[in-house]
């Protein structure tokens, strides 16, 4: 089966000068739920929207469903529910409204009154948009992109800004729209998020791909799936690094934020050596913690940087 | 709830079992346009400055600048020898009630004057002549200095040679709330056109809801048939409270058929909707906008012949204030509704108007950004 959505060396370079993205591939299957992951301004945006259509890429070849959007845009467009970053819907309307609004561009939607009740909206239906909570308003994007009956849905950072009970909320509807045959792909930058919604995922930095895989992948390519992090009083330059390296089951060794951080395999044969090793320095141990290693670690491991920074 | 359902993965479609709805080709325009009518109803400025404003502004104006039975005439009287002879004979000549006068020292009556608060100021000589002091510029004081003197000279005793009678007229058509309402209906559409259509588009650039729709199958062509069309509907009202106002409380006497005026007003709402497209074609802020709308509209507002007749500017310009499209359209209206003028001898002003408004609109169509 041809994969659902396709490009390859996509290109956008704004004005002439700022290269947003850089020749980025993407290949996902029907019903797969991909996720670009990355910080502000790695890229996410602009290759979503040039997917959706609403871009023009600077050079390269998309493919949905397997049509290009220079042959079909306006069928392409019965088959996508899209829901940007941020779109302000008119604030006077209802909900009911505005979902029978998008409805009405396509040519068999679904019925407004099943999309309130999948949505949970159906109490705010006669409520102006204007009235409705941020979890509510993003709940209503998500509607106006369902409506459509979609084959694919495009998510702009679904869950930017919400409390965790609506986004967990969100996370339920787009599950359930992948359980019922949807390919969904989606941007992020909350590790969490990618780790428990995505089957795939691709790491997203200065507009390349920089890894791509399972979320479980991934975890295992950073060669350990715990972080010990621990300080210790006194020197920690370059030199005691190293020396951290060389205890046994240590993957790989990062400072961070005055931590230490190790990449281990098996934990229990480390942590004693860590612990005489301390000792025999004369150092005091001040903090140690162990935990999984999680997207964050891989994508620390990847660029030097954290995810939130920028 | 169907989150709830446990649905096999990956299921065939159909996913949703529900009454096949199919649209056809207008739903997506219906919508549209209701959407817009339901905003603009939900949205209390849009009915103030759409229809109560004009309607503040007429009555305002209407009043301010209603035909006086006949204009008082402000006369400053400088005291001293001759001033109560002056006097005297002011009260004895037949238009006497139509001065007030005040009799004060010379410093007084001339800041007086300098201020606006006298139309002349008369001052005595001392030995029986009288000196007028006016302001050839001030159209109230030229009146006032012919008045006066018409008056002290027929006072003291003057002939005149020629029998004369004079007869007033204040007949509808004639007076400054005529020329004043076709005025107002023409800048209300462009007002309205230009807010309407201009900041509106870009107020939804900037909420990011035009490129949410062009992701959509939504015909583009749609969504701006559906702006114009919310337009028209809109102009109806507009120019039918104001005429009405204008029928039943200012007597207004409509000489052109509704069905012309309709036309007219029709007209003048699309054109002004295609320069406001234009005007929000790039614009990605509403400030941005609300500056370029100003600017576009602000030569009309002084030129077009709203508030004043343009025959005031140089004749020199005169046929560039005619090839605005404001002042096309307050001429047709006024040549329409105050002297019945058939639209068909009016063509060269449905001219500019259709010509303004295709090349705007074709512009605008090639520059629009949607996204």
């Amino acid at each position: 089966m041809p994969p659902v959505i396709q490009c390859r060396d996509l290109r956008k370079t704004y004005d002439g000068k700022v290269e947003a993205v850089r020749g980025l591939n993407l290949e996902i299957q029907t019903g797969e739920c991909f996720g670009l992951l990355g910080p502000n301004g790695a890229g996410k945006t602009t290759t979503i929207e040039i997917l959706e259509g609403l871009l023009a890429p600077t050079s390269g070849e998309v493919s949905i469903l397997g049509h290009a959007w220079s042959e079909n845009a306006r069928e392409m467009r019965e088959w996508l529910g899209i829901s940007l970053q941020e779109t302000r819907l008119s604030e006077k309307l209802t909900v009911r409204e505005t979902i029978e609004l998008f409805a009405s561009f396509y040519r068999e939607p679904r019925s407004s009154e099943e999309v309130l009740e999948q949505l949970e909206l159906t109490e705010k239906a006669d409520s102006w948009v204007g009235k409705l909570s941020g979890g509510q308003r993003q709940r209503l994007a998500v509607a106006t992109a369902l409506v459509c009956n979609p084959k694919i849905l495009f998510l702009d950072e679904p869950t930017t800004g919400l409390d965790p009970q609506s986004r967990r909320q969100l996370w339920d509807i787009i599950r359930a729209f992948q359980r019922d045959g949807g390919t969904v792909l989606l941007t992020t930058h909350y590790m969490d998020e990618a780790e428990r919604l995505c089957d795939r995922l691709a790491i997203v930095d200065h507009g390349q791909i920089i890894a791509e895989g399972t979320p479980a992948d991934l975890i295992e390519r950073l060669g350990g799936h715990h972080v010990v992090e621990f300080s210790v009083s006194g020197n920690s330059d370059g030199a005691a690094l190293q020396a951290w390296r060389g205890l046994p089951s240590v993957e790989s060794v990062r400072e961070d934020d005055g931590m230490v951080a190790l990449n281990v395999k098996q934990p229990h044969l480390t942590i004693p050596a860590l612990l005489d090793a301390i000792d025999k320095q004369g150092s005091r141990l001040q903090h140690l913690t162990t935990r999984q290693a999680s997207l964050e670690d891989v994508f620390v491991r990847l660029t030097g940087r954290h995810l939130r920074e920028q | 709830m169907s989150v709830a359902q446990e649905t096999p993965i990956k299921a065939a479609e159909p996913r949703h079992v529900r009454p096949p709805q199919r649209n056809g080709r207008w739903s997506g325009y219906r919508h549209l346009l209701m959407a817009r009518m339901l905003e603009l109803k939900r949205e209390p400025e849009v009915v103030f400055w759409v229809f109560v404003f004009p309607l503040l502004l007429a009555l305002g104006l209407g009043i301010a600048f209603r035909n006086k039975p006949a204009d008082i005439v402000s006369v400053a009287l400088v005291a001293g020898s001759g001033s109560q002879d002056v006097q005297t004979l002011l009260a004895r000549s037949p238009q006497h009630d139509l001065f007030k006068i005040q009799t004060l020292n010379a410093d007084e009556a001339l800041k007086g004057f300098r201020l606006g608060k006298f139309d002349i100021v008369i001052q005595p000589n001392g030995n029986g002549g009288l000196e007028y002091q006016y302001d050839p510029a001030r159209p109230e004081s030229v009146l006032a200095k012919a008045e006066v003197n018409d008056a002290l000279q027929t006072a003291a005793g003057r002939k005149d040679l020629v029998d004369t009678k004079a007869v007033t007229s204040s007949e509808p058509g004639s007076r400054y709330i005529d020329f004043l309402i076709p005025g107002l209906l023409g800048m209300n559409l462009m007002n309205s056109g230009m807010w309407g259509i201009g900041f509106a588009l870009v107020d939804m650039r900037q909420r990011k809801l035009l490129k949410r729709f062009v992701g959509t199958p939504m015909r583009r062509g749609d969504f701006l048939l559906a702006m114009m069309s919310s337009r028209l509907v809109l102009m109806v009202i507009e120019v039918g409270l104001l005429l009405l106002f204008g029928v039943f409380f200012f007597h207004i006497r409509v000489l052109g058929s509704v069905f012309s005026i309709a036309l007219l007003g029709a007209l003048g709402a699309l054109t002004f909707g295609g320069v406001g497209l234009l005007t929000a074609s790039r614009a990605q802020k509403i400030e941005s906008v609300s500056g370029l709308i100003n600017l576009v509209m602000m030569p009309m507002w002084i030129f077009s012949g709203v508030f004043f007749s343009y025959e005031r500017f140089p004749s020199v310009i005169h046929p560039l204030i005619k090839a605005l499209p404001l002042t096309a359209l307050n001429d047709a209206l006024r040549a329409c509704i105050l002297e019945g003028t058939p639209l068909l001898h009016q063509w060269s002003r449905l001219l500019v108007l259709a010509v303004w408004g295709g090349v705007s609109f074709v512009m605008a169509m090639k520059w629009f950004r949607w996204a």
